[in-house]
């Protein structure tokens, strides 16, 4: 099999995995070592980088049964590194548990005390609460896991066994419950870990706003994979400009899709001029959080928006590489935007712990998806659809 | 009159099927002709390149235009709310760019999608009343199974026998001169 060569220049080449892993592991120390120095911060921090990690996974999830349910052709070739960075949620298990020790400094409402003060929390008590918190957290988290296991299985057993009725039946199946539950548990997991930090604020669109930022996100890794596959001279000519470009595309569409969506979250909110849901901007147009405010509304729309949109930008690889970094900068400065005024109110206060904790869970995260992504391989050598993706073009 | 009759107006070639017409436009197109089109029931892969055309400037105008909708659309709600009509809506400054937002973006759509369309109007020269291919019999075949390519005699390079002939050369199933019977 011609792609068994490729693999093992994808062995050779390295790609960065022991290098990760290290920094990974440097990452997590002086995260831990931060939690003697600023034990709030610290939860703050993590959960930040936490959800920015996971949300590429769960956006790649989402990516590959999307994929599966409509029978794309075009992204075969990109399906193994979809898979590879959905392969993540299992850990996403391991990595919740410090936020489980965080209940206290993260979730106000998880202050009995305070609760039965507090005539709205009082009422809302019989969802937030510790007990179902838990229980609906560990619900997200072993979907996700299930999903993840099976779609990889089924997609890795294709290789081996070679393309059959039946397993294409497992996978579509799978696919298509799996992304009624996938909205479900996103939607519930973007209220449940992000939203109720601000236990008195809500908006229905939440988990909507979450999942664009997810997916934009999973959609500019996998672009980075792409692009630095091409650079080391792998897979060339089966992933080619023309895959490139699609990814492009994608970026533009969902860069468009998250600023719809987080201008009609504002855009309601401000109209109606309701205080108890405006409190949620005003903590963040307070102080230096303006400037965030601001540089998402520039950085994360209309700098990205303008720049994707010729199509000479999305066929060349710097300037696609480029836009890809920055749009995934600029979902990590989203999170940082939805976490972090709950910790530092008046004001951003940039601590060390954002940064060491990105690189603890990120070092990880890059390694884990080499090691998956070299396990097999680098495309579904046994797909229908695999030779029509390779000669794939754009009009 | 009976001179007029006779001038030719262009040249329509037949081809057995999509693969010799996508050859034979690489063939019209490496010896130089600028004026000439491919016919086909349906569109062929790779065709654009093997024609030589050129992308079309299209999605820069719509671009353009899009831009100058979301821009006139924004002028237009200033001067509406901030300057000739003031009125105080729920206590907001009179210039609420917010509230612009959907208007903005529904102009912009508007001065796109028109653009759009008359712009392909204008590209594809339509509406053309009248085109030499109609005074072939034959090319009523091209809705069904005909591959035809037409080249009109404005262009620079045309001449009705050379033209024939090189048409013969590359290996047309039948070639035929388009003048008024």
């Amino acid at each position: 099999m011609e792609f068994d060569s490729l693999n093992k220049k994808l062995e050779e080449k390295g790609s960065n995995g022991k290098l990760a892993l290290i920094l990974g592991i440097i990452g997590l120390a002086a995260s831990a070592f931060g939690y003697f120095q600023a034990e709030e911060q610290f939860y703050f921090s993590y959960l930040t980088a936490f959800f920015f990690w996971g949300s590429i996974a769960l956006g790649s999830l989402f990516f590959t049964m999307v994929k599966h349910l409509t029978n794309a052709t075009w992204s075969v070739v990109l399906r193994r590194i979809s898979e590879a960075f959905m392969a993540f949620l299992p850990l996403m298990v391991i990595f919740f548990i410090p936020i489980i020790f965080g209940m206290k400094q993260l979730y106000h409402w998880t202050d009995v005390e305070a609760v039965k003060h507090d005539a709205l929390l009082t009422k809302k008590a019989g969802y937030l609460n510790t007990t179902f918190f838990y229980i609906r957290s560990a619900v997200y988290l072993i979907v996700w896991t299930v999903l993840a296991r099976v779609l990889y299985k089924a997609s890795v057993r294709q290789d081996t066994e070679g393309h059959s009725e039946a397993l294409d039946k497992k996978i579509k199946g799978t696919s298509a419950a799996g992304i009624i539950l996938f909205a479900l548990t996103l939607t519930y997991a973007a209220f449940d870990w992000l939203m109720s930090l601000d236990p008195h604020w809500f908006s229905t669109i939440y988990g909507v706003y979450i999942f664009g930022g997810a997916f934009l996100a999973a959609i500019c890794s996998i672009t980075l994979v792409a692009l630095s596959l091409e650079s080391k001279g792998i897979l060339e000519g089966v992933i080619t400009t023309e895959h490139h470009h699609d990814l492009g595309k994608m970026m533009f569409a969902f860069t468009v899709f998250w600023s719809y969506i987080a201008f009609s979250q504002f855009f309601l909110i401000w109209y109606a001029n309701i205080p108890e849901e405006t409190i949620w901007f005003l903590h963040r147009v307070e102080g230096s959080w303006k400037t965030v405010t601001l540089l998402l509304v520039y950085g994360h729309f209309l700098v990205p928006f303008l720049l994707l949109m010729p199509r000479f930008v999305k066929r060349r690889s710097t300037a696609l590489k480029v836009m890809a970094i920055w749009i995934l900068f600029m979902h990590w400065v989203d999170l940082y935007w939805n976490v972090l005024p709950n910790f530092s109110k008046h004001g951003m206060h940039f601590h060390w712990l954002d940064l060491s904790t990105m690189l603890g869970i990120g070092g990880i995260f890059v390694w884990h998806f080499w090691k998956t992504y070299r396990a097999n391989s680098p495309v579904p050598v046994n797909d229908p659809k695999l030779s029509a993706s390779i000669e794939f073009t754009n009009f | 009159m009976a001179k007029k009759e006779n001038k030719v107006y262009g040249i329509l070639a037949e081809f057995d099927n999509p693969a010799e017409l996508l050859h034979a436009a690489e063939k019209v197109r490496d010896a130089g002709y600028k004026r000439f089109d491919c016919h086909s029931p349906f569109p062929i892969h790779g065709m654009d390149e093997a024609m030589g055309l050129k992308r079309s400037p299209l999605g820069w105008m719509v671009g353009f235009m899009g831009m100058t909708g979301a821009g006139l659309g924004t002028l237009m709600q200033w001067w509406m709310n901030a300057v000739d009509y003031k009125l105080v809506i729920s206590g907001k400054p009179f210039f609420s760019y917010p509230a612009y937002v959907p208007v903005t973006f529904g102009v912009g759509v508007l001065f796109a999608a028109l653009t759009a369309v008359f712009g392909m109007f204008h590209l594809n020269r339509l509406p053309m009343l009248h085109h030499p291919v109609y005074y072939s019999d034959n090319f009523g075949k091209v809705t069904d199974d005909g591959f035809m390519i037409s080249v009109e005699a404005t262009d620079p390079k045309f001449d009705a026998q050379a033209t024939k002939s090189f048409f013969e050369s590359i290996g047309a199933k039948s070639v035929e001169l388009l003048q008024p019977e």
